[in-house]
């Protein structure tokens, strides 16, 4: 400090005690580091997986591949085949390799389930700030629908409009899945949005006169944007295990595709015999959504699980 | 002021319900192509079709079908399924549900009759000893069960309890006169299923709402009044939390309505979720409305469950001024 | 008098979650005599809560005792177990805390939580219990003494739980009690109330007390001997006279200073200049406006009926009254922030708009608002620097280096360091948000400051440095203000003129000279006579007077027809305050008093 600021400014024997400690940094506990990493693991292998897997998806390998080094066994048995150096994680009903499959379904699974969930962010954000800052008129009407929607089961909604769309290809799914999820962004968003907007910084901004754009913009997006992205790695978890249950029923993702929730579907009939091909991409699903958990669970530590709370409720 | 609280939260059920009705009304006749058209098939003659149409009303403008729909409903009147087609007009919808609803209903007490008392106790276990072991553990695992897919629970039941271990059949098949142990036997999969997911959400959740309430001031002050602690969690704490919990609980059991659709389906289940997903990959729409009203009414009738219980838990509204 | 708990070179920490200790009670040692009364005084983070708390081996969570003992009778207590914890609280030390409606379980009747703990401890039967709690009711002045103990803690007002607080620490009969800022939240014409209470009952039962605070006059008021602490260190240790007639240290001094002597006459800035012929910079005519659905253009809740203020050019109006008085919601009115839904706002003498969103641009730059709390009228998200010059661009186009210069004269006006242009708002601590948020409405250079309770949230030395900055900008600027507040010592020293409402009516308005002397208003004279002054025994004296029974607090109601202070009113009239609408009396100057007494009657 200069001298000239030293005399206009506090006084440095009896200074101003701080109101409050600082802010808890979010702080990643050993579960939250390892999501981190199995996310970028996943998001490596959305982008190169189909090049760095061992077979094609569609492959159905050679019996030749399965002959043992000095067995008489010419023909054998490629379907459900064990974990080997062959095949990794073992093979499918079809004797197609496992690990190919989910290191292509990694695009399939990931990719629809990310677009559905921007989709839901996209039509709830915006739909969601409208309602907080519109007038009650447009507040009360959006919220009546919305509280319809949500009051059907999801997967009970998207049974409906299956049957009715007659099975849709990955386009209508998207749509779907992100119009369904839309409705619980929405009322995120919206109650976000709401606690911003009569907050006395956004009162102040109103008093001088600015318009609504530059209070949505500047005031109260900046102010919802940590909490939604949160919500945002929850509301995917959900996604992918919405649209995995969809496809595990046969009415998602279609074969030939490789998706890991059809993947678990198809080689239900080997788990009679012990096959671990159902399990592995279940597994695989389970990786990413806990990992996202795991992450989501040390930031609302940090912020006194007051984002926990609001979505729980 | 507690009635009308009550009144006012029946009221907007029915009208939730009643909004529903329209979304699933839509959501089923999004298609051009209508239900003749799918009974009959693309075999029928523009004639049979025709007379079909007449008969189910479908000539009708839309308002007026749906209109007519609802009557029916309301009357008990679900109308008929593709199922069974060939002679006559196909099966009345409620002959098919009777079986099926029962075995639903049969299948989710029993989850909830178990899940509840077992997950209430290790939530309250946890919430009682916040930041210990028990509680790390019981967090931990709980957390990573809501995360994974309903069917790996499922499948990696199957691998160990079938597969592995022998005990239990990895299908349900059930012919309707089992009894006692082999009923138990038969329905263990599906329920143990169902059971570890409902309750790893109500033990969050339960855990939750004790930890809130505990860490209000009037809990604290009760610790300085030197309260014991038996007191301070029965009397002052659970007295709070008695109505968030239930709340939890109903929320839950909703839920539970829409993870029957993926265990029915894995277990082979012959109960309601798995008739809708056969109704819709054989797009018998009146079969799939019949069995979404089903499921989105209890699941309403479950909310308005959980409404009134926190409009019971909150002494402002139950000893007014 | 004997020893009844020592203090000794106390210690204690808080625990961060890398497990690093901070100290936040640094070597404190007192000791409490039998029936007397210990005051620790100090601003927020002095730690003064945290050692009340150590006398009941308490601490919250995060912190930990690191050294010395608190012992009671000579018995360590934070050495104890947890049923040796158990006991000391419930028969031996109780503990009052500041928020009763929040320490008070909203699920259990009043008298289960009152006579709970000397039941559990078996010191007293239910019965006997039931019946001391009744005794003590009525020794605090309760009403409905004999059915209070079956209703729950929503259905009485927040003067009555605090009360009700002291019956429940009372109940067992304590050798110690430990009161942490129990009238802080209350408005004056209460906490004298509760104040009286409390030191009534101490005294009839010959219980020891350490009473937290920081507020000095109140400390005055009930102290045997004062503790004055900063940041978890004593400053200084005597008798109330002592510390209170001859502070010793500097820091007791400088708390001693902050506080503004007790209203009276002669103590508002001058009054710049003659009376000008020209129209006052704001003024509101005939105001009613309220919240709720409008029915034939009146809302359903009716906060503010028949207001009218004027603000003459440079000068400053102190609004003065108590909580839910509808002094926030005039100045939102006037902000147009609620738009009034009758009568006129004007602006040099031309009308505006009711609604802000209706009004002009270099209307709206004209009157600014300045919130109470600058923690929450600060956007976390924006840097100093973007806040201060948004109204700079908006208002008067300043662009880039022009701009950065203002920035800088501004934080120059508001006596805040150059650098803290490139800050966040939570890196700077109350007071200093408080100055950001008075140069942001400086930097629109506004004819108009609302200022809605701005020192109110924060410490009383801080709090003096602000009005302090806001008397020097005023007479730099010559903008006029209106000065929101419900402690009538800060106006008193800052407006020229006062208005005092109630319930939503004006009930005096003039010069800060008029109001503050004879004739008054007999709520202005209930209110004067409330704010406690800074000597010991003002309390003794206080409660001889007429006012003092007029304090009992109330629900106060905006009523269609008479006057609302009827009902606590010590001249009211019969058949004629509770029915009529009262007239304005004009006296001297533009001394107004709306009352159907006369001059003559007042005076007595």
């Amino acid at each position: 400090m200069s001298e000239s600021q030293q005399e206009t400014g506090p006084s440095t024997q009896f200074e101003e005690l701080p109101d409050a400690p600082p802010k808890r940094k979010i702080r990643l506990s050993w579960p939250g580091k390892i999501g981190v990493s199995v996310l970028i693991f996943w998001a490596i292998i959305v982008a190169i997986g189909p090049m760095i897997a061992p077979y094609h998806e569609a492959d159905i390998l050679d019996e030749e591949l399965f002959i043992v080094p000095g067995s008489d066994e010419m023909y054998p048995d490629t379907d459900f085949q064990p974990p080997s150096k062959i095949v990794l994680l073992g093979s499918d009903y079809l004797g197609r390799d496992t690990l190919s499959r989910i290191l292509f379904g990694a695009r399939t699974t990931i990719g629809i389930s990310f677009l559905a969930t921007l989709l839901a962010y996209l039509i709830g954000v915006t739909l969601g700030i409208a309602a907080a800052v519109g007038s009650k008129a447009l507040d009360m009407s959006l919220s009546r629908v919305n509280d319809a929607l949500l009051s059907i089961p999801s997967i009970m909604f998207a049974l409906v409009l299956i049957a009715a769309l007659d099975s849709p290809g990955i386009f209508w799914l998207i749509i779907i899945a992100g119009f369904i999820y839309a409705a619980s962004v929405f009322r995120i968003a919206r109650s976000l949005g709401q606690e911003v907007i009569v907050s006395d910084f956004v009162e102040a901004a109103k008093v001088r006169g600015e318009g609504l754009w530059w209070i949505i913009t500047r005031e109260v997006l900046p102010n919802i944007a940590m909490p939604l992205a949160t919500d945002f790695g929850l509301r995917f978890v959900w996604v992918i295990l919405f649209i995995s249950s969809l496809s595990f029923l046969g009415l998602g993702v279609q074969p030939p595709m490789s998706d890991w929730g059809s993947m678990v579907k198809e080689n239900l009939s080997g788990l009679v015999y012990g096959s671990v091909a159902p399990l592995m991409p279940a597994l695989a699903i389970a990786t990413l959504t806990i990992s996202v958990n795991m992450i989501v669970d040390d930031i609302s530590a940090a912020t006194g699980g007051k984002l926990a709370k609001r979505m729980i409720s | 002021m507690l009635w009308r609280a009550i009144l006012g939260r029946f009221g907007i059920s029915l009208v939730t319900l009643w909004v529903v009705s329209i979304l699933i009304f839509i959501g089923t006749n999004l298609l051009p192509g209508d239900v003749a058209q799918i009974i009959l098939g693309q075999m029928a003659t523009p004639e049979s079709t025709a007379a079909l149409r007449a008969k189910l009303g479908l000539d009708k403008p839309p308002i007026q079908q749906y209109l007519v729909w609802l009557q029916n409903v309301a009357m008990g009147d679900l109308g008929i399924s593709k199922a069974g087609l060939g002679a006559g007009l196909g099966t009345p919808i409620v002959e098919m549900l009777g079986p099926r609803v029962y075995n639903t209903a049969r299948l989710t007490l029993l989850v909830a009759g178990i899940a509840i008392p077992v997950s209430l106790f290790l939530g309250l276990i946890a919430a009682m000893h916040p930041g210990t072991r028990l509680d790390r553990s019981i967090t931990f695992a709980t957390l990573n069960l809501i995360s994974v897919p309903d069917f790996l629970v499922a499948t990696a039941l199957v691998l160990i309890f079938a597969v592995g271990l022998g005990w239990l059949p990895s299908i349900v098949f059930l012919r309707g006169d089992e009894t006692g142990w082999v009923l138990i036997k038969t329905l263990a999969m599906p329920i143990l299923t169902l059971v570890i997911l409902v309750s790893s959400q109500i033990i969050r959740m339960t855990r939750a709402t004790v930890l809130n309430v505990m860490s209000s001031p009037y809990i604290e002050m009760a610790i300085l009044k030197g309260v014991p602690r038996k007191r301070i969690i029965l009397r002052h704490a659970l007295f709070n939390a008695v109505g968030p919990i239930v709340n939890v609980i109903a929320l839950n059991l909703a839920w539970l309505v829409g993870g029957v659709v993926v265990v029915e389906q894995i277990f082979s289940y012959p109960g309601l979720a798995k008739l809708m997903i056969e109704a819709v990959l054989m797009r018998d729409m009146p079969l799939v409305q019949a069995c979404a009203m089903i499921f989105c009414a209890t699941y309403i009738v479950l909310i308005f469950i959980a409404d009134i219980a926190s409009i019971l838990s909150n002494p402002r509204l139950r000893h007014p001024k | 008098m004997s020893e009844l708990l020592e203090v000794d070179n106390l210690r204690i920490s808080a625990r961060n979650d890398d497990d690093e200790l901070t100290p936040i009670v640094k070597g404190v040692s007192f000791t409490v005599d039998r029936g007397e009364v210990v005051a620790l005084i100090g601003e927020s983070g002095s730690g003064k809560t945290t050692i009340a708390l150590s006398s009941l081996g308490y601490t919250k969570p995060g912190l930990e005792f690191t050294g010395g003992e608190v012992r009671l009778e000579g018995e360590d207590v934070i050495s104890m177990d947890s049923d040796q914890l158990r006991s000391l609280r419930g028969q031996r030390v109780a503990y009052l805390a500041q928020s009763a409606a929040a320490t008070f379980n909203p699920a259990l009747t009043i008298g289960e939580q009152v006579t709970e703990t000397c039941v559990l401890h078996g010191i007293l039967t239910q019965e006997e219990a039931d019946a001391r709690a009744e005794t003590l009711y009525r020794a605090l002045e309760l009403p409905d003494p004999d059915r209070l103990g079956k209703r729950y803690p929503h259905q009485v007002s927040g003067g009555q739980l605090q009360r009700l607080m002291a019956a429940t620490a009372l109940c067992g009969k304590p050798d110690l009690l430990v009161l942490d800022e129990p009238t802080t939240a209350l408005d004056v014409t209460t906490q004298i109330e509760v104040l009286k209470a409390f030191k009534s009952v101490i005294k009839q039962e010959g219980a020891a007390a350490i009473y937290v605070t920081h507020d000095l006059s109140v400390v005055a008021q009930i102290a045997d001997h004062i503790v004055v602490l900063y940041a978890g260190e004593i400053q200084e240790y005597g008798t109330a006279e002592q510390v209170v007639e001859k502070p010793s240290h500097d820091y007791t001094r400088r708390l001693m200073h902050a506080v503004r002597p007790p209203p009276a006459a002669g103590q508002g800035d001058e009054t710049s200049g003659e009376h000008r012929r020209e129209a006052p910079a704001l003024e509101v005519k005939d105001i009613l406006a309220g919240y709720g659905r409008t029915q034939g253009g009146v809302p359903s809740i009716t906060v503010l009926r028949d207001v009218n203020v004027a603000i003459e050019r440079g000068h400053s109006v102190g609004i003065i009254g108590e909580s839910g008085c509808g002094k926030s919601t005039l100045a939102r009115v006037m902000a147009g922030l609620l738009p009034a839904a009758e009568g006129q706002v004007l602006l040099d003498g031309e009308q505006l708009k009711p609604a802000l969103e209706q009004r002009k641009r270099d209307e709206l730059q004209k009157i600014q608002f300045v919130f109470q709390m600058a923690d929450t009228a600060l956007n976390p998200r924006q840097r100093i620097d973007h806040i201060l010059g948004r109204p700079l661009e908006f208002y008067l186009g300043l662009k880039g280096e022009e701009k950065r210069r203002r920035i800088g004269e501004l934080l120059q006006m508001v006596e805040l360091p150059q650098e803290f242009a490139g800050r966040y708002p939570e890196e700077l601590s109350g007071g200093q948000k408080q100055r950001i948020n008075l140069a942001r409405a400086l930097a629109a250079s506004p004819e108009v400051l609302l200022c809605d309770e701005v020192i109110s949230a924060l410490d009383s030395i801080v709090g003096a440095n602000v009005i302090q900055l806001l008397k020097r900008l005023r007479k730099k600027t010559g903008v006029s203000f209106v000065f929101i507040s419900h402690d009538l010592s800060t106006v008193a020293s800052f407006a020229d003129e006062i208005v005092v409402l109630y319930a939503g009516r004006v009930v005096e308005r003039g010069t800060t000279d008029a109001v503050l002397s004879p004739p008054y208003h007999p709520y202005t004279r209930l209110l004067i006579s409330s704010v406690p002054e800074l000597r010991v025994g003002w309390l003794e004296q206080t409660m001889q007077t007429q006012e003092a029974q007029a304090g009992i607090d109330r629900v106060v109601t905006l009523t269609e027809k008479g006057c609302p202070f009827f009902d606590r009113c010590p001249l009211a009239i019969e058949g004629t305050c509770d029915e009529e609408t009262p007239p304005e009396r004009k006296l001297t100057g533009n001394h107004v008093i709306e009352c159907h007494r006369s001059e003559a009657e007042f005076a007595q």
